[in-house]
């Protein structure tokens, strides 16, 4: 269970950081997105990985660490407030540029940069 | 448990959640509840200064858990400073951004306010995971904020600004995971305990979480290879937004005296100063690039940028040297800065109301109305900031000078912050010159007279550099204790025995 657990928060990540490098704010949003999948995933194995077993000490011989859970909780709904918050900003990014790269709309620049010299 | 210590994080959220139910209501009504929550905001920080300043810690325990196991505040020397520094500078950005600034949007006040409570719950909390929670709280008021103002060119800076911080959220939460899988704890006096206890491949574990922090806050304190974001994100924003988001840099130092003191200290084993041996020669490289920044701007809103990242790298070189007088030295140079960082947004956005279509750009214009009042509190500020006699800039630079010990670092230290500060002075020179005294003939026809109350808060502001001279002693005083409160952590750590309200009475 250690191993997929460690591979999926890995894919994750790696999908994550790689779609954030790209110049569109579409994959970047989605790049977000990935990763904090990842990082709550990650948060929530920072409390040892057990199945069956009771978050409430002295019920069992070992028990689930409930704090990690609550913590993914408050990261959960954190991440969702801020996904939604920076999807309304791209697209006001694409209604104020025509463009949806992360710069802004490079063509126009430089097409105004080439008319004044 | 005292009930006191609650307050700067209530007064901000009742205010805020009145003024979100009253988007539609007179502006007049709206703007006096809002300035209203501010004064009282200071008024507080003010009470709690006084507290805080017998140097014993107090501590409040949600829901009357007993730390470690609940979320804390805890209220002492530093946390009242901050406050102080942070209220004071809001409720001037508060005045000015009523003459006119908070138009536009229904929900500044609201942002405004609540940014405030973020900004309070960082200060006071002595919980990481609580510290995270304050740093989205203040984060998404700052996005709210930043974008307010309408048209496009705040957009773009928008969103990198968003995109990076989404980022830093995501690393904190990975470095609170890491330390918290081994230590078993978040609390930060509980953390001080159990980290030098940690060995091993465990420590190696705690280092990585560590130092990956130690990153976030780096980016949210503008620190070199993280900075980019910022002069663009300063310079778009509205004046009053620029000037309180002169605080947020702060927020980042904050974090990382508290953390890096009082869990990774002295004492604190195999991780002792972890990452400080770094944090040095990337402060005065930051100071460098600011400098650099400052000489190449085009405009005085981010020529002021820039100077949030020149104070960056002063604040944080003394402090990865770690004294007890580096410290004080970097607080009184912390609140001598901040203040004047925040006076010069609200400078340069008067100048530009007066200047037509050349705005704050630094070129030739012709001369503008209220020039002699608009110079003089620009060249005050100028002077404060590049840090030359006789105002608050100097002393606090020459305490960071005189606290460092002889040695290679001395020489490091002295050479960077001197060359910077002349060079910094050339590049105020260059634009007070070209946007005061070179004037074309015409006029401009669009300026309208200052407006009384951004005219009192800006020029206020720019006071502050004259009273922090005149109070330098007692600041001075207090800086020195509380530096020393912050190195002797094992003070910190007894608000773990912080007796609860039994259920009896």
């Amino acid at each position: 269970m250690e191993l997929v657990f460690a591979l999926v928060i890995g894919a994750l990540t790696a999908s994550g950081v790689y779609l954030l490098l790209r110049a569109r704010t579409f994959p970047v949003v989605v790049g977000l997105t990935l990763l904090s999948y990842g990082v709550n995933l990650f948060l929530f194995a920072s409390g040892r990985l057990a199945t069956g077993q009771q978050p409430i000490l002295g019920s069992s011989a070992s028990y689930a660490d409930p704090l990690p859970q609550a913590l993914v909780l408050t990261a959960i709904v954190i991440g969702f407030a801020m996904t939604a918050f920076v999807v309304v900003l791209s697209l006001r990014n694409l209604a104020d540029n025509q463009d949806d790269h992360v710069d802004g709309n490079r063509k126009q620049d430089e097409d105004s940069e080439e008319a004044k010299q | 448990m005292n009930h006191w210590l609650t307050a700067p994080v209530l007064i901000p959220l009742l205010g805020g959640i009145l003024q979100t139910f009253m988007g539609y209501a007179p502006i007049a009504l709206r703007r006096t509840l809002a300035l209203a929550t501010t004064v009282l905001l200071v008024a507080t920080s003010l009470v709690l200064l006084t507290m805080a300043d017998d140097g014993s810690y107090r501590a409040y325990a949600f829901g009357n858990w007993q730390p470690p196991f609940g979320i804390v505040l805890v209220l002492d020397r530093l946390a009242a400073f901050m406050l102080v520094m942070t209220s004071v500078l809001a409720l001037l950005a508060h005045i000015f951004s009523l003459g006119g600034a908070d138009e536009g949007n229904r929900q500044f006040h609201t942002l405004f306010l609540f940014q405030l409570m973020g900004l309070n719950i960082a200060f006071l909390t002595g919980d990481l995971f609580n510290l995270f929670v304050a740093f989205e709280v203040l984060l998404i008021a700052s996005y709210g904020l930043l974008m307010h103002g309408g048209g496009t060119v705040r957009t773009v800076p928008g969103l990198h600004y968003v995109v990076l911080n989404l980022v830093g959220s995501s690393l904190f939460l990975i470095s609170v995971g890491m330390i918290y899988s081994v230590t078993g704890t978040l609390n930060m006096a509980d953390l001080a305990v159990k980290v030098p206890q940690v060995t091993g491949e465990n420590a190696l574990l705690v280092k990585a979480g560590g130092m990956m922090l130690l990153v976030v806050f780096a980016l949210k304190a503008a620190v070199l290879p993280l900075c980019f974001w910022l002069p663009k994100a300063y310079a778009s924003a509205t004046a009053p937004v620029a000037a309180l988001f002169a605080i947020m840099t702060k927020v980042g130092i904050y974090a990382i005296i508290r953390v890096y003191f009082l869990v990774f200290g002295d004492d604190a084993g195999e991780l002792a100063n972890l990452g400080m041996d770094w944090l040095f020669p990337l402060a005065l490289i930051t100071l460098a690039m600011g400098v650099m920044g400052a000489l190449g701007a085009d405009n005085l809103k981010s020529l002021t940028a820039w100077q949030v990242i020149i104070s960056v790298g002063t604040l944080l070189a003394p402090i990865a040297l770690g004294s007890a007088e580096s410290l004080s030295a970097a607080l009184f140079y912390m609140l001598s800065t901040t203040w004047i960082v925040a006076g010069l947004f609200l400078v340069a956005d008067l100048v530009a109301s007066q200047r037509g279509s050349a705005g704050d750009r630094i070129i030739t214009a012709p001369m503008m109305r209220h020039r002699t009042f608009l110079s003089v509190l620009f060249m005050i500020g100028a002077v404060a900031a590049a840090g030359l006699p006789p105002f608050s800039g100097f002393f606090g630079k020459l305490l960071i000078l005189m606290s460092v010990e002889p040695g290679p670092q001395m020489a490091w230290l002295w050479g960077t912050i001197l060359v910077g500060g002349f060079l910094t002075l050339v590049a105020y020179s260059r634009a007070g010159s070209i946007v005061f005294w070179r004037t074309v003939d015409g006029h401009v026809e669009t300026a309208r007279p200052l407006k009384g109350t951004t005219a009192v808060a800006a020029g206020a502001m720019i006071a502050l550099t004259v009273v922090i001279v005149a109070m330098a002693g007692p600041i001075n005083r207090y800086t020195e204790d509380t530096a020393a409160q912050i190195l002797d952590t094992s003070a910190y750590i007894d608000i773990l025995q912080t007796p609860m309200v039994g259920e009896d009475d």
